[in-house]
């Protein structure tokens, strides 16, 4: 996708060294996606579309109005319906916009072996950079909530950008324009934790006593947030995970492993050069053998 | 062949073209696999055209690797098992690492650190094509749930990193006991490095002519 200006870089995948740090007094944008308000007309998936000029593929139903029913290296945003009975007699149709999350401790970028590949601007969207994308799939690996989708025809990965072209010169993403509802709010992630919390002292009014802003600490908040109804219970929405986090196994093998592996090879080739320096080489030298051949006792 | 009179055969034809090739493809391997590891060698994704064929490439050339070791492993396999006898020659293994040749107990075909190396080997080869399996996109990750492909990916790094330890150590090895390398390019030794490094194996093989 592209990119803003280099100087708008926070950080960088597969990058050991600071990224520029000139610019910092930029703010952090969000989304805010109200879920209580949310009609699941899809008017988002078509404006995501309609900009990013994506077509997906026609699918097959599985008995949702999911369609289509994963995200894909199409579709950067899908709908997800479910059907929840939380007590009985009472149904609940929860419905939830799903997407990259944009966290400000984004998996995909701890995980992608690709310099520049990933980059987080200083505003906290994260967005891939197609041309360095290499397709190895490590950020569908980092990723705590499944999101980006490797293309089976260019082996690119692919996810919602955040609008970030649109972000950049100072619009509000596709989706956010086209929600008929207004359930899609736009601004700095202050003002959308504000506003977040004037919805939930609403739906509070309302009886929904466990309502809540999803923003998880665990990748360090997101800039993109939902207001649940059900807080406490996210994995009704979907399988939204209650407290998501990137997966210890890919923080080890992006963190301490790496400079003890290296230190590791090279401290072996380094002592193996040493020894031969001390011993010298196992020289079995010229001429027959030191000692008279004895026959085996076999024979 | 232009060997001297009076050597002895180690290694056959068959064994040598599979060390070499398994050799080759180890080194391609290896070389796009530190690629990947760590952002100060990403630039060796050049020497393969650039990440994405890097990225294409590498599953290929390591299972190649592997199929190489299956071929010259599964003929040398019944030599590295080990025995009595090894466990004596590792208490010594101080002495052999410094140099000193006498009250070393004898060595066969094999000594007791290159059977330690063949199994090891095997290990790093068998984990590094299982769990590279696991997370190959785009051919077969999607048919494995996610923690598995973490954790297929974190293994694939560590017996990665374990098999060039090893191989670190067998290239020293090769190079410090002088006449190991003519062994695995023109495939005979004098008799003179055999008796010294592998008497139980030169009694073995010349014991019958006396």
């Amino acid at each position: 996708m592209s990119s803003l200006q280099s100087l708008d870089i926070a950080r960088r995948s597969a990058t050991t060294t600071p990224s520029p740090q000139a610019r910092r007094a930029e703010r952090e944008i969000a989304k805010l996606i109200d879920v209580s308000s949310c009609i699941g007309c899809k008017a988002c998936q078509v404006a995501c579309m309609q900009w990013n000029d994506l077509r997906d593929d026609v699918g097959s139903t599985h008995g949702t109005y999911d369609n289509p029913r994963d995200l894909t290296p199409q579709s950067w945003t899908v709908m997800r319906f479910s059907e929840v009975e939380r007590e009985p007699g009472q149904l609940e149709w929860l419905i939830r916009k799903d997407g990259c999350m944009h966290c400000a401790d984004p998996g995909c970028l701890k995980a992608c072996p690709s310099p520049g590949a990933i980059v987080q601007y200083t505003n906290g969207i994260v967005d891939f950079i197609s041309e360095h994308c290499i397709g190895c799939g490590s950020c569908v690996t980092g990723c705590p909530f499944d999101v980006p989708r490797i293309s089976q025809k260019d082996n690119k990965a692919y996810k919602c950008t955040l609008c970030s072209d649109r972000v950049g010169v100072g619009l509000e993403p596709a989706c956010a324009k086209a929600c008929p509802t207004g359930a899609i709010h736009f601004g700095t992630k202050e003002d959308m934790l504000d506003y977040g919390e004037e919805r939930v002292a609403d739906l509070k009014e309302r009886g929904f006593e466990k309502a809540g802003v999803y923003d998880p600490q665990g990748v360090g908040g997101t800039h993109v947030m939902y207001v649940l109804q059900h807080a406490d219970q996210s994995q009704l929405y979907a399988g939204l995970p209650a407290d998501p986090h990137i997966s210890p196994m890919v923080g080890f093998w992006k963190g301490a492993f790496k400079p003890l592996a290296l230190a590791a090879m090279g401290l072996t080739a380094l002592a193996s050069l040493l020894h031969y320096v001390k011993v010298g080489p196992k020289d079995s030298g010229d001429g027959p053998p030191p000692e008279p051949l004895r026959p085996s006792r076999s024979s | 062949m232009h060997a001297p009179a009076d050597v002895i055969e180690r290694y056959a034809y068959g064994e040598r073209a599979s060390h070499w090739l398994l050799a080759i493809c180890f080194f391609l391997a290896a070389l796009s696999g530190l690629a990947f590891f760590h952002p100060s060698m990403f630039w060796m994704t050049h020497l393969f055209g650039g990440g994405p064929w890097s990225r294409i490439l590498h599953p290929f050339l390591g299972l190649a690797m592997a199929v190489f070791f299956l071929a010259l492993g599964w003929r040398v396999a019944r030599h590295n098992v080990m025995n009595a006898n090894d466990r004596a020659w590792l208490a010594h293994a101080g002495d052999v690492m410094a140099g000193h040749e006498e009250g070393i107990p004898p060595a066969g075909r094999y000594n007791a650190g290159q059977k330690l190396l063949f199994w090891f080997l095997t290990l790093c080869m068998v984990g590094l094509v299982v769990t590279g399996f696991v997370f190959w996109r785009p051919y077969f990750a999607d048919t494995f749930p996610i923690w598995l492909v973490r954790l297929a990916t974190l293994l694939h790094a560590i017996a990665a990193t374990g098999l060039i330890l090893l191989v670190i150590g067998h290239i020293y090895m090769s190079i410090w006991t002088t006449g190991s390398i003519r062994a695995m390019t023109q495939g005979w030794v004098t008799r003179r490095w055999a008796q010294l490094h592998h008497p139980g194996w030169y009694r073995e093989v010349t014991g019958a002519r006396e």
